[in-house]
This record gives structure tokens, C-alpha cells and sequence, in this order.
């Protein structure tokens, strides 16, 4: 294998764990409340700026990161307090456009309570390189995909193993049987959308020490993201990382062989092509509707 | 007959009192958020740093300054609806603005129809030629950029050079110029790859440029966060060759997020970014030195050579008011061209009815960066 | 239909300056794309995060045959409508099969895609910095200047309104109204869901596309910004505050949305907190839209004794 194909894959890997991570956090509300949650990017810019801020204000980084996922997760459940409980009942394009207000509200606030500037993060363990098959890797690399396997391992025995894992996901496959059955559908919204926020946070904060974070990184993560929820099957877990990891080496590989300026398109227009033969995604199956 | 006389003499001096307390209105649009906001904040809290002072100190012919700025977010059509605000509904006499290339162009033909000076703090060539009447630019262009960074290669001998931007418009435009200019300083440009706005890794396209053949510099034209990865994903990657980064990432905020990976890069800039350490016979040190540290007082954040645009832009501005002594566009616009000799943050401007940019290429140094901050380079 | 024509006619006595007029021809061309988007959204339940895609296609194509190879502006005008249109037919017929979020990914997906190739390719599209536009002109006759062209929009506005009404009120109407309830239920009726589909889907690209050329020789000036998928979700944003499935509410919604913007410099850098405030409150209190809620308050008032 060439050096070269090796450096493309490894950073390919890099950015689709980060996908990956956005992608889930879209997965799990989805699977709560059939809502896409435009706000999800906006979880991972708190996560980086808000730890940025409480570094800048003194607390080491353990401790900041600890407070910024707390802080992404109390905005979480505000968000699910004020504005999804109160339309409980609307739409669903209604609910996605209360999201889409959100995260401008959301965007508005952080440049305004920190600023508009690009911040960095330190690496978790320094920057030296490390070589890997003729090709390098940024050790904060290997944080990212490290740490998305374990997430990813974390939320499966959530789901499969604990009941409110299991509450969720009775919510996401028939809301009507799932109260019937005494599971509070309140509380699985909550529990969901504090779990995004945490997660999206986690992402934000992993990834910050390579891509930076500022106040409008949510807008592009975000929209990655859920372009990789979609290309797994949106509301599959294993599906969110394969789209996630998928986008990723599509990018990495279309710079690498094609043409670096028109990858995010060559990306697009695969995701398209993967759409149309398989209408529900890579891992989505086909869908059967009830008349 | 006396008493109406008194009465009407009376009334023209009341008339021509309100006229005189009447404030001298500079209109602003401006990137303030949105994907340009490390330019247009910057130049939002310049400007209104600076109508401070100066209203402070007496204001400008007698009269107080009064500040309209609006937040165009970096796009242009909302600049051109905020541009045709300023001119038609709040009737400002000059307008400094226009953070980024594609705000101005679009505002070009409506100060050209409206007959109203305005003052352009963006980058590309094409604002300043073909000269237009009305328009006139602080930055220096992305051209000047170009010369002064292959000037500077071919010194250190390298004449194949490779080229990594972004897909912004500053990027791009940057790219053109440098791909035109390359020719002329005998530069070989061997590699051009480019990369996305909110990309996160480049390390792709950086590969393909080590295996380019013959690599002596590579030129990263770009601003915001993608210049720092670059940076970054340059070191990661063990590339050698010397990297230079445009006068977009002029900043110490540049050097924070690309870490040590910065040491060793060279860039075009404005003194401003090295103020306290020219030497006290430089001329342009006072005016810098100035600027940095109200700005650095009054704000807490380290200085901005955007910022030092709107300053001069606002500076030039107020100079061009009290020579034609009064606020008549006409008068204004005449005077603003006439400006000789004039020391702002970015350089001595000479302004002249062919060149409405009015700087040469000593306006620009070379700086490196050398144990985390900015210095000049040898 | 009526007051819509009395409004469009009355307004200039509310406009003071040309600023005003420039507010009033920017709502009009939004409004325009709203009503075509609106047939797709609120009538035939299909979603399109990729229309600004088509306003694209119409604003460049418009511009370059005009610019770079000396079209007369009508005829670029229309060919670059026919363009999208023919775009729209050609890709909306395998992704129209998709449903629900899938679609919506899919069109913001073409979105994207056409961005990025107008935003790379800057020899013919000059790039991120845009382009400048020659005005629109017939037979040598420029039209120029903000009264000419609000009377030009305002009829344009008024004819897609009442294209849009006669349609709903038609068969073809009726079966988007039908496949929007439910398309299974409409296919056991005979009615060819496709089909319509794709009517409604190429309609409104067409329709946006012309709002497009119009807006580039209008400005004079055309930039990728307008061609984004921030723009595509704010035209839908329009759509439903408006009020989904009323061609009235299309309007009222691109009218408050490009409006509110104006409105709220006032609050500096408050804007962007403010206007995400009041896009949050309205759906979550007015949840079927602006016009349709407004409707039915009126409705239940009207009642009283």
C-alpha cells in the first residue's frame, strides 16, 4: 500500500470520526421524536468554545471539558423545554424550523457571551507525529478515534443492555405503544436530547485541538453530520458511524485522486447516487408504510 | 421693512447654526458576523474606537462625527441593500466599508450612480483597476502580496513553487494574481491545490505537494482557521521547504492556533504587526504604535492589521473633509485623490487620480515568525 | 387576490425613498420563489433544501450568457429558466422517489453541489466574488431604476400568484392536494404520483430560476451567497412561517423574512439572537404558519355575537 493511500485513509478516518460523532447525535434525537435537530452542530461549537473560555479563565482541561459538556447538556434540556415540549403536537417541518431557529439563537448568543474569533484547544497529548506506514498522524488523531470507538461501543450496551437505552429506542419504533406501556415520553425526550447535547459537546471539545472551534463551526459540522446520518440510514446507530467514516475517506480520497477543489462535491454526488439505489440509506433496509 | 430683514437674517443664521451643529455622518457596512467576522469585527470597533476620539477632541470642521454601520454578515447583496440604506435613507456624506471583495464590487455601481465617496477596506486588485471615480481602497492588494512573497523566494533561491489556497474569495483572488505574477519574478508555479471553507484537514492535498517534483516554497493564500491547519498538517507531515502564508492570517491570533507549527513562516504585512519593535527612526512607528495600544487598552485583544485598514480608511477620510474644508461629496472625493505623503497603519499613502490605493510595495515587510511572535525578517 | 393586487398597487404611497423601493423588489423576488416552493412544500408534501440551487442556475446563467457572450438579457433570462427546469426534470425523477428526510438530504445535497461548481468555476462565474450583471433590456430599452423595476416584480409577483391559484384550484391541483394527503391512497385512485410529483418539482425550479435571473440583472451584481444552503433553509423557513399549503402565507412570508432583517439592525449584535427568538415564538405559538393561524383566529372572532 502506498504511502500516499495510507495518509489519505488515516486522515479520512480522522474527519469521519468526527462525522461519525455529529451523525449520532442526530441519530439519537431522531430516534426519540422523528425531529432533525438542525441544532446539533451548535452542541459541538459549545463544547469547543465553552472549554476554550473556562481554560481561558483558569481551570485546567479535564475539569473545563467536564463543565462545557455539562453546560452543552443543561442547554440541551433547555432546548427541549422550551421550545420542543411547548409545540408538542406540531409537524414535523415545524419542529425542524423551531431547530433551525434555535441554532441561529444559539449562534447569536456565542458570539456574543464569547466572541467571534478562532480558538484552539491544546492537544490531549502533544503534537508529535506519528509515523504509520510512511504516512503521519497527528496524536489527537488518535484521540478522536479512540474515543468515538468507545462512545460508539458505550451506546450500544445503552441501548441494548439498560432500560432507558431501551425506552428510547420502544419511543422510536411506536410512541403510541411505548406510553401505553407506561414509558414516559417526556423524560425519553429529555434523556436524548441531554444525550446528543453530551455527545455533540464531547465531539466539539475532541476535535477542537485540530480544526479549531469559533462561534459558526456548528454550520458546517452540522451539515456533515447529518449528510452522514442520512447515508448510513438515519436513525440507525452503526449506520451514523459507517456514514460518517464513509463521507470521511469519500473527502479524503476524492482531494487525494480527484480534484481537492471539487471533493465536498464528488462526496455529494455519491451520497446522491447511494440514495437512489438504496432509498433508505447504506444500513437504513427498505422502509414498509402503513396505510 | 427692517424687521423683516432682521427676521429673515435671523432665520438663515439659525439655518446655517443647525447646519453647522448638524453631524458629519460616515456610513459603514461591514462583515461584522458570518464567515468574514475576523475581518469586519475588527474594523466595527476601529471605527467606533476612533469617532470617539475624535468627537472627544473636537470633532471635524467644528462638527460631530456620527457613526451608521450596519452588520452585512459578509454577503454581498445584503451589503448593496445596507449600501443603498446608508446612501438614500440615513444620507451619509462618505462611506468606509466593505469588508470583503465581493461586498464592495457589488456596492461599486450604486456610490458611482449616487456620486458618494466611498472608502474600501478589501483586498483584490480589481477594486482600484479599472480606477473608479468614486472608489478608493486602504489594504494593500492581494497583487502586492504576490510580489513582495516571490521577491522574498527568489532571494532564498527557490524558483518552483507550490500553491495551496481556499475556496474563499480572498483566496481565490490571491491565487489568480500570484498564478499571473509568477512569470515575472521567473517563479514556477508546480503544484495548485486547493481546499474547502470549513475543511479540517489538508493533509491530502499537502501530500500530493511533497510528492510534487522539485518543491522549493509553498505559498498558502488563505485566511481564517484553514492557514493555521495547513500549517499544522505542514509540520505533521515533515515538509522542509519553506511555507509562507499571506497577509490574510497577519496576526497574532495566526501564531496562537498553529503553534509551534508556525515557527520559521514568512508573510507579507503591515508594520503594525511589529510596532514596538521598529526601530524609533522608522516613520511609520508613532502612527502604529499609537493604534496598537488604544486599541489594545480600550478592547483587550491583540491588534488587528484589518482593524489598522479601517483606521486609515476612517483617517483618510476626515483628512480629505478638513482639506476640501467642508463635507460636499465632490469637494471630498477631489481631496481624498489629492492626498500626498499621508502615514497610516498599512503605509505612506499617495493617492493620485490613476492609483486610489495610493501604496507601493515598502508599505509591505516581510515578517517571520521566530519563538511565537512576529518579527521582521532578515 | 384582490388585496393583493390593491397592496401591490398602494405600497409605493408607503415607500419614501429608493431604499424603501429596494426592500419592497427584494420581498417581491422572495416572495416569487416562495410561491413556486410553495406548490412543491405546502401542496404536493414534497421538501427541497436545494432551491437556492435553481435561483442559482437562473442569477448565473442569466448572468454569463449576458455578460460573456452577449446574449440580449430576455432571451438569457428565459433560456437560463429553461436550463433549471430541464436540470429539475432530468435529476427530480430518481430523487423523487425518495421520501421524508432522505429527499430533503437529497435536494440539499444537488444544492450544495451546484454552489460549489459555481463558486469553483471563476472563469466564467468570477468565483466567491461574484460577477457583475448587464441590466435587463429590450430591443435596446434598458430597464432602470427602482419604480420601473417594482412594477415589473409586482406584476410578475401578481401572475405567479394567480398561476399558482389556478393551479391548485385544477385537476392537477387537486391530485397534489391528494398525493400530499397520502400517496398511496392517491395512486389507488389512478393518479400518477410521479408524474406530479415532478410537475410541481420542475414548476417551482423554473419559477425560482426566473427570480434568480431577475434579482442578478436587478443588482447588477451576482455572488455565490445567494446560491448557499443557509439560503435554500431560510426560502423554506419563508414557505412554512408563511403558512404551508396557502399561496398568501408564501408571500406574507418572505415578506416578514426579508423585512424582519431591516427591522432589526436596531439591535446591533443583538440581530442574530432576536431574529432566532421570534422564528422559534412564532412557530411554536403559530405552528400551521402566519397567514393560516391569523385565518383561522379571524374565523372564530367573526363568530361572535
Amino acid at each position: 500500500m502506498s504511502a500516499q493511500l495510507v495518509q489519505f485513509l488515516l486522515s479520512g478516518l480522522t474527519v469521519g470520526a468526527i462525522y461519525a460523532l455529529v451523525a449520532l447525535g442526530f441519530c439519537i434525537i431522531y430516534n426519540a421524536s422523528h425531529v432533525i435537530n438542525f441544532a446539533q452542530g451548535e452542541f459541538v461549537m459549545i463544547g469547543g468554545m465553552a472549554t476554550a473560555s473556562f481554560l481561558g479563565a483558569g481551570l485546567p482541561l479535564p475539569l473545563a471539558a467536564l463543565a462545557a459538556v455539562a453546560l452543552a447538556t443543561l442547554i440541551g434540556l433547555a432546548l427541549v423545554k422550551f421550545a420542543v415540549e411547548p409545540a408538542r403536537g406540531a409537524s414535523v417541518v415545524t419542529l425542524i424550523i423551531i431547530t433551525i431557529g434555535a441554532a441561529i439563537l444559539l449562534r447569536g448568543l456565542a458570539s456574543i457571551v464569547w466572541d467571534k474569533r478562532i480558538h484552539a484547544l491544546p492537544a490531549f497529548s502533544g503534537e508529535q507525529p506519528i509515523s504509520i506506514a510512511g504516512a503521519t498522524l497527528a496524536p489527537q488523531s488518535l484521540w478522536v478515534i479512540g474515543v468515538t470507538a468507545l462512545i460508539v461501543a458505550a451506546l450500544w450496551w445503552f441501548f441494548n443492555r439498560t432500560l432507558a437505552g431501551k425506552a428510547i429506542l420502544a419511543v422510536s419504533h411506536n410512541r403510541l405503544a411505548a406510553q401505553l406501556m407506561g414509558i414516559s415520553v417526556r423524560r425519553v425526550l429529555l434523556v436524548s436530547f441531554g444525550l446528543s447535547a453530551a455527545l455533540g459537546a464531547l465531539a466539539g471539545i475532541l476535535i477542537a485541538p485540530i480544526t479549531f472551534t469559533s462561534w459558526d463551526v456548528g454550520v458546517m459540522l452540522g451539515l456533515k453530520g447529518f449528510a452522514a446520518a442520512i447515508l448510513g440510514g438515519m436513525g440507525s446507530g452503526p449506520g451514523a458511524v459507517l456514514g460518517g467514516l464513509t463521507l470521511g475517506l469519500l473527502e479524503s480520497l476524492g482531494a487525494g485522486y480527484l480534484s481537492s477543489a471539487y471533493k465536498d462535491a464528488i462526496a455529494f454526488v455519491i451520497i446522491l447516487v447511494v440514495l437512489v439505489l438504496m432509498p433508505g440509506g447504506l444500513l437504513g433496509g427498505r422502509a414498509t408504510e402503513r396505510v | 421693512m427692517k424687521l423683516r430683514t432682521w427676521f429673515a437674517a435671523a432665520l438663515l443664521a439659525t439655518a446655517a447654526a443647525a447646519q453647522a451643529q448638524a453631524p458629519i455622518r460616515i456610513g459603514a457596512f461591514l462583515a461584522v458576523t458570518g464567515p468574514a467576522a475576523f475581518l469586519g469585527d475588527p474594523e466595527q470597533k476601529t471605527l467606533e474606537l476612533y469617532v470617539e476620539r475624535v468627537n472627544a477632541a473636537g470633532g471635524v470642521l467644528g462638527r460631530r462625527l456620527e457613526l451608521v454601520s450596519y452588520d452585512s454578515g459578509g454577503d454581498a447583496e445584503k451589503a448593496r441593500t445596507f449600501a443603498k440604506r446608508l446612501i438614500e435613507q440615513d444620507r451619509v456624506d462618505v462611506i468606509v466599508g466593505g469588508s470583503t471583495t465581493g461586498e464592495t464590487m457589488a456596492v461599486v455601481p450604486l456610490v458611482e450612480a449616487a456620486g458618494v465617496p466611498f472608502v474600501s477596506l478589501a483586498g483584490a486588485v480589481v477594486i482600484v483597476e479599472p480606477v473608479k471615480k468614486w472608489v478608493f481602497k486602504t489594504p494593500h492588494t492581494d497583487r502586492m502580496a504576490c510580489d513582495k512573497i516571490f521577491v522574498d523566494m527568489k532571494a532564498r533561491g527557490a524558483s518552483k513553487v507550490a500553491l495551496i489556497s481556499g475556496s474563499g474569495g480572498f483566496d481565490k483572488s490571491m491565487r489568480g494574481e500570484c498564478l499571473k505574477v509568477a512569470k515575472n519574478h521567473g517563479i514556477d508555479i508546480v503544484a495548485d491545490e486547493t481546499y474547502g471553507a470549513g475543511d479540517t484537514d489538508m493533509t491530502a492535498q499537502l501530500t500530493k505537494i511533497r510528492n510534487a517534483p522539485g518543491v522549493q516554497a509553498v505559498l498558502n493564500a488563505g485566511f481564517g482557521q484553514g492557514p493555521a491547519i495547513v500549517t499544522k498538517n505542514y509540520r505533521q507531515l515533515g515538509i522542509t521547504a519553506p511555507l509562507y502564508q499571506s497577509h490574510g492570517v497577519a496576526s497574532k491570533q495566526f501564531i496562537n492556533l498553529a503553534g509551534d507549527a508556525a515557527e520559521g513562516v514568512r508573510l507579507p504585512a503591515a508594520a503594525l504587526l511589529v510596532a514596538e519593535s521598529l526601530p524609533d527612526s522608522d516613520p511609520q512607528k508613532k502612527v502604529v504604535v499609537a493604534y496598537k495600544q488604544a486599541y489594545e487598552t480600550r478592547f483587550r485583544q491583540d491588534v488587528s492589521t484589518f482593524g489598522g485598514h479601517a483606521y486609515d480608511g476612517l483617517m483618510l477620510a476626515l483628512e480629505a473633509m478638513n482639506k476640501a474644508g467642508s463635507t460636499d461629496k465632490v469637494k471630498v472625493r477631489d481631496a481624498l485623490e489629492q492626498i500626498r505623503g499621508y502615514m497610516g497603519t498599512a503605509g505612506v499613502v499617495n493617492m493620485s487620480a490613476q492609483d486610489h490605493m495610493g501604496l507601493d510595495l515598502t508599505a509591505f515587510r516581510m515578517l517571520e515568525v521566530r519563538k511565537g511572535d512576529w518579527v521582521l525578517a532578515r | 387576490m384582490l388585496a393583493l393586487i390593491a397592496a401591490v398597487a398602494l405600497l409605493p404611497l408607503a415607500l419614501a425613498n429608493n431604499y424603501h423601493y429596494e426592500i419592497a423588489i427584494l420581498v417581491g423576488l422572495n416572495a416569487i420563489v416562495c410561491v413556486g416552493l410553495n406548490l412543491l412544500i405546502g401542496y404536493a408534501g414534497q421538501i427541497s433544501l436545494g432551491h437556492a440551487g435553481f435561483f442559482g442556475i437562473g442569477a448565473y446563467g442569466s448572468a454569463i450568457l449576458a455578460a460573456r457572450y452577449g446574449w440580449p438579457p430576455v432571451l438569457a433570462l428565459a433560456a437560463a429558466s429553461a436550463a433549471a427546469a430541464a436540470l429539475a426534470y432530468a435529476v427530480g425523477r430518481p430523487i423523487l422517489r425518495l421520501r421524508g428526510h432522505y429527499l430533503a438530504m437529497a435536494t440539499l445535497g444537488l444544492g450544495i453541489i451546484i454552489s460549489i461548481v459555481i463558486a469553483t468555476e471563476d472563469r466564467y462565474t468570477g468565483g466567491p466574488d461574484g460577477m457583475s450583471v448587464p441590466p435587463l433590456a429590450l430591443a435596446g430599452f434598458a430597464l432602470a431604476g427602482e419604480r420601473a423595476w417594482y412594477w415589473l416584480v409586482g406584476a410578475l409577483l401578481v401572475a405567479t400568484v394567480w398561476l399558482s391559484l389556478n393551479l391548485i384550484e385544477s385537476p392537477i391541483g387537486r391530485a397534489l392536494r391528494a398525493l400530499h394527503g397520502s400517496e398511496v391512497a392517491a395512486e389507488v385512485v389512478g393518479i400518477d404520483s410521479a408524474r406530479h410529483k415532478l410537475l410541481a418539482f420542475v414548476l417551482s425550479a423554473a419559477i425560482a430560476a426566473l427570480a434568480g435571473a431577475l434579482t442578478a440583472h436587478y443588482a447588477g451584481f451576482i455572488t455565490p451567497g445567494k446560491v448557499t444552503f443557509l439560503h435554500s433553509i431560510e426560502l423554506v423557513v419563508m414557505v412554512v412561517f408563511g403558512g404551508m399549503a396557502s399561496t398568501f402565507g408564501a408571500v406574507v412570508g418572505a415578506a416578514v423574512l426579508t423585512a424582519l432583517p431591516q427591522l432589526l439592525t436596531v439591535f446591533k449584535e443583538y440581530e442574530m439572537v432576536v431574529f432566532g427568538g421570534v422564528m422559534m415564538l412564532t412557530m411554536i405559538f403559530m405552528p400551521k404558519g402566519l397567514v393560516p393561524t391569523l385565518a383561522a383566529l379571524r374565523s372564530r372572532f367573526g363568530k361572535a355575537p
